[in-house]
């Protein structure tokens, strides 16, 4: 072995906690680079809401091609993820304070309504008259909502390891939630970008 | 002896040696230096293809190489430098090397992200440069990629080039996101950010636009792909699309993106110059607010690029006011450069030859910058040589000269040997006198008119267009006292001592090249880092594991 390595291995057993933190990566520091990160993918969706808008200001709609959205199916969406925050919330509450099988449940809870989200986005997205290809505006609709999608869907499936390890004996627990948190904050952001995504496609 | 915690035994139980470079290795020494070693070699297959273009342009007919191959050439030499040369040495590696010692961390916040960070480049680079041969063709459509020339180009090369790029962005993103982390969250105790080396304020002002407008260039590439692969019409004016659009996103992007590569050099110069002239630097606030100043005035001057884009008369104006204001906060960093050198003690050594060039030529850029800035004066010369010539002055008369001396100032630090100040003398003199021959006479060409990205030209244009080319070749030549030196002085250099230069910032507080964890006992307490040539500095360098830096530090 290198004596180098070791002189410094040796050393390293005086080292006051605190200095010990920087090797690994504590949690607290996981959650502030999840932030970050969730800060740049918000802006990949800040770009295509740009190009949205712009497009929507400066190029009309081609003759003869439609662009029209039903309101009923994005908005009962809108308040399933609305609801499903505050589940996941609830959630996030019951596991600090050690109450597991509660915060599991929970979870299934807002597993399920992310699945029912999809589900409703695929029903629209078949009844829609439009198709990917017809015009702009029907390209920027599904790359949008798709790449929206495409978030709940990670989400989901988080939820549900999470879920998984929230089990008694699993890693998740009273004492030790990053995990969790960070699906937390993951799903809080998704369901703020779906907001603004309502607010712009739908209703402007 | 136990070991304190899991990461470390990983640590402990990757390959020592030369192997650790070719290892998934998770210290950010290690991952610095892979960085610059990666970055050097794309340096030189970006600078064969600049060998290329400036043969082609020796003479006015296009007799080297075809059109369209000229066009894959150019394309592959402006995508390898920006993406896998100068963005990567001056952020991954300087930045992964300096970084944590700067803020007294044992490595980076999250070193496994940043493993994974450098080896998504080695493979974005060899699909980018293979392209040419299993698409076919490489992209043709310059590292632009607008629409509608990247729709009607060869398709499979274009979209090899915007997955390599996808994966340049991502590895750029979660640098990014680990040098925020590591600056803000993993401070040493006692250190407050005021106090920080100013590297560490140019690496979080880089990181936050990293972390603001790359993902948007991401999300541009891929409604690009769209266009290309699914037909679909964002960008493509046949099928109701907007080319305006792409630009404008673009250059959300690639305006800030010029500040990506240029502020971690000022950073790099920030801290070579007061050592070498042994002064402490000058006005650390001002260049504090500066930097940030840049990081917000950059966000927000992207359509300086876009004049001749139909971009309406209030959007002209504004990009203009907007764009002419960077230039104070850029210019209170060159005030303050100066200003750390007059009345210094200066060290005439490669370091302090190659920044000060890199003050030279930036102003000169900057000038250029701010004409360009002028929409009269920018219709003119748009999509001409003018352009090409200001912004080789910032990137490569900026970024690479930084790059250069930041080698000669940290090879000690590196490898504990330095290099040979001669054949760094050689190399300072053939650069800048080949980098000046190439690129000033550009400004000439492009003021008479003529454009860029083309291999053909009016034959009137062929004189400045040879004396371009032999200044190349000059800047070719300069490699190899550049290469001999570093691989020599590898081999069988003069040891070096652990510090040198009697620096004060931490990195120097330890050995050359240092242990795994950076300090053998707790990371010094560097409250001054600039404190050359004053006799009351407060440190506390704790446990220095017995070696009176601290008294050969200070001058
Ligand atoms: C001093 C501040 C600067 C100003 C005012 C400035 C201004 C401009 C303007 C107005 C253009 C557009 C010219 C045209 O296309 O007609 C331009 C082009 C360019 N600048 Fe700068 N610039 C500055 C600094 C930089 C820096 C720091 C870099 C890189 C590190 C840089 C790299 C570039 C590049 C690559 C282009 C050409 C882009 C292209 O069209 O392909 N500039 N600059
Ligand atoms: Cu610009």
């Amino acid at each position: 072995m290198d004596t180098r390595l070791s002189q410094t291995t040796s050393a390293s057993v005086v080292l006051p906690a605190s200095e010990d933190e920087s090797h690994g990566s504590h949690a607290d520091h996981r959650l502030f680079g999840l932030a970050t990160f969730l800060v740049a993918d918000g802006m990949t969706f800040a770009g295509f809401f740009a190009a949205y808008l712009t497009f929507k200001a400066v190029n009309p709609l081609p003759e003869g091609s439609s662009y029209e959205l039903e309101l009923l199916l994005p908005s009962i969406n809108t308040v399933l993820l609305l609801v499903s925050s505050f589940t996941f919330h609830r959630a996030g509450v019951a596991c600090r304070s050690g109450q597991m099988t509660r915060s599991q449940a929970w979870l299934l809870v807002t597993t399920a309504l992310g699945a029912a989200f999809l589900a409703g986005q695929m029903v629209e997205y078949f009844s829609l008259p439009f198709g990917l290809r017809d015009n702009l505006f029907a390209s920027t609709f599904y790359a949008l909502t798709g790449f929206h999608g495409l978030h709940v869907t990670l989400g989901v499936i988080c939820i549900l390891v999470v879920y998984w390890q929230a089990r008694p004996g699993g890693r998740i627990n009273a004492a030790s939630h990053f995990g969790l948190e960070a699906a937390e904050l993951y799903w809080h952001f998704v369901d703020g970008i779906w907001v603004v995504l309502y607010g712009i496609l739908y209703l402007l | 002896m136990t070991i304190a915690n899991p990461a470390e035994l990983e640590q402990s139980l990757q390959p020592q040696g030369w192997l650790k470079y070719f290892s998934f290795s998770l210290d950010h020494k290690v991952i610095g230096i892979q960085y610059l070693v990666c970055g050097f070699l794309f340096y030189f297959i970006g600078g064969a293809l600049a060998g290329v273009i400036r043969t082609e342009l020796a003479s006015p007919l296009s007799d080297f190489v075809r059109r369209d191959t000229y066009n894959e050439v150019l394309t592959l030499h402006g995508t390898i430098m920006i993406f896998l040369w100068i963005v990567p040495v001056v952020n991954g590696a300087f930045g992964n090397y300096l970084i944590p010692f700067y803020v007294g961390a044992r490595d980076m916040a999250f070193p496994r992200l940043n493993a994974v960070a450098f080896w998504l480049i080695p493979p974005a680079g060899i699909l980018l440069i293979s392209s040419y041969f299993i698409a076919g063709a490489a992209s043709q459509s310059g590292w632009t990629a607008y629409p509608p020339l990247s729709l009607t180009t060869p398709a499979a090369g274009q979209i090899v080039w915007i997955l390599s790029v996808l994966l340049l962005g991502g590895s750029s993103i979660f640098g990014g996101i680990n040098f925020i982390a590591t600056v803000l969250k993993l401070r040493r105790p006692g250190l407050k950010m005021m106090q920080l080396p100013m590297f560490c304020w140019a690496m979080l002002g880089t990181s936050i636009l990293v972390v603001l407008s790359t993902p948007v260039l991401a999300g541009t590439l891929i409604l690009l792909s769209f266009d290309i692969i699914a037909h679909t019409g964002f960008f493509n004016p046949a099928l109701g699309g907007n080319v305006v659009v792409y630009q404008h996103l673009f250059w959300f992007y690639s305006h800030p993106a010029v500040y990506i590569m240029v502020l971690p050099a000022f950073g790099l110069v920030s801290e070579i110059l007061p050592v070498h002239a042994r002064k402490p630097l000058f006005g650390y606030t001002t260049m504090v607010y500066s930097i940030m100043a840049i990081v917000v005035l950059g966000l927000i001057v992207w359509a300086h690029h876009m004049f001749t884009s139909g971009t309406p008369p209030w959007m002209r104006l504004f990009f203009t006011i907007a764009t002419s204001f960077i230039a104070v906060p850029t210019g209170i960093k060159f005030f303050n450069w100066l200003a750390t050198l007059w009345g210094g003690k200066i060290a005439l050594n490669s370091a302090v030859l190659f920044s000060c060039a890199f003050i030279f030529n930036f102003v000169f850029g900057g000038i250029t910058g701010v004409a360009l800035a002028q929409v009269p004066f920018d219709i003119h010369v748009h999509d001409t040589y003018f352009v090409v010539a200001h912004f080789h002055y910032i990137v490569y008369g900026g970024s690479v000269f930084v790059i250069f001396a930041s080698l000669y100032h940290w090879y000690p630090k590196f490898t504990g040997r330095l290099l040979n100040e001669d054949l760094g003398r050689l190399h300072f003199l053939l650069t800048f006198i080949g980098f000046n021959l190439c690129f000033a006479p550009q400004h000439w060409l492009g003021l008479n008119g003529m454009p860029r990205r083309v291999a053909e030209y009016d034959p009137a244009f062929t004189t400045w267009n040879q004396v371009s080319s032999v200044g190349a070749l000059l800047m070719a030549i300069s490699t190899l006292p550049l290469v001999i030196n570093v691989v020599l002085t590898a081999v069988s250099g003069p040891l070096a001592g652990d510090n040198p230069w009697r620096a004060l910032t931490p990195e120097w507080l330890t050995t050359s090249p240092p242990p795994v964890e950076n300090w053998a006992g707790e990371a010094p307490l560097v409250t001054e880092p600039y404190g050359y040539g004053e006799h009351t500095c407060a440190m506390d360098l704790g446990g220095l594991s017995g070696r009176d830096l601290w008294s050969s530090g200070k001058s």
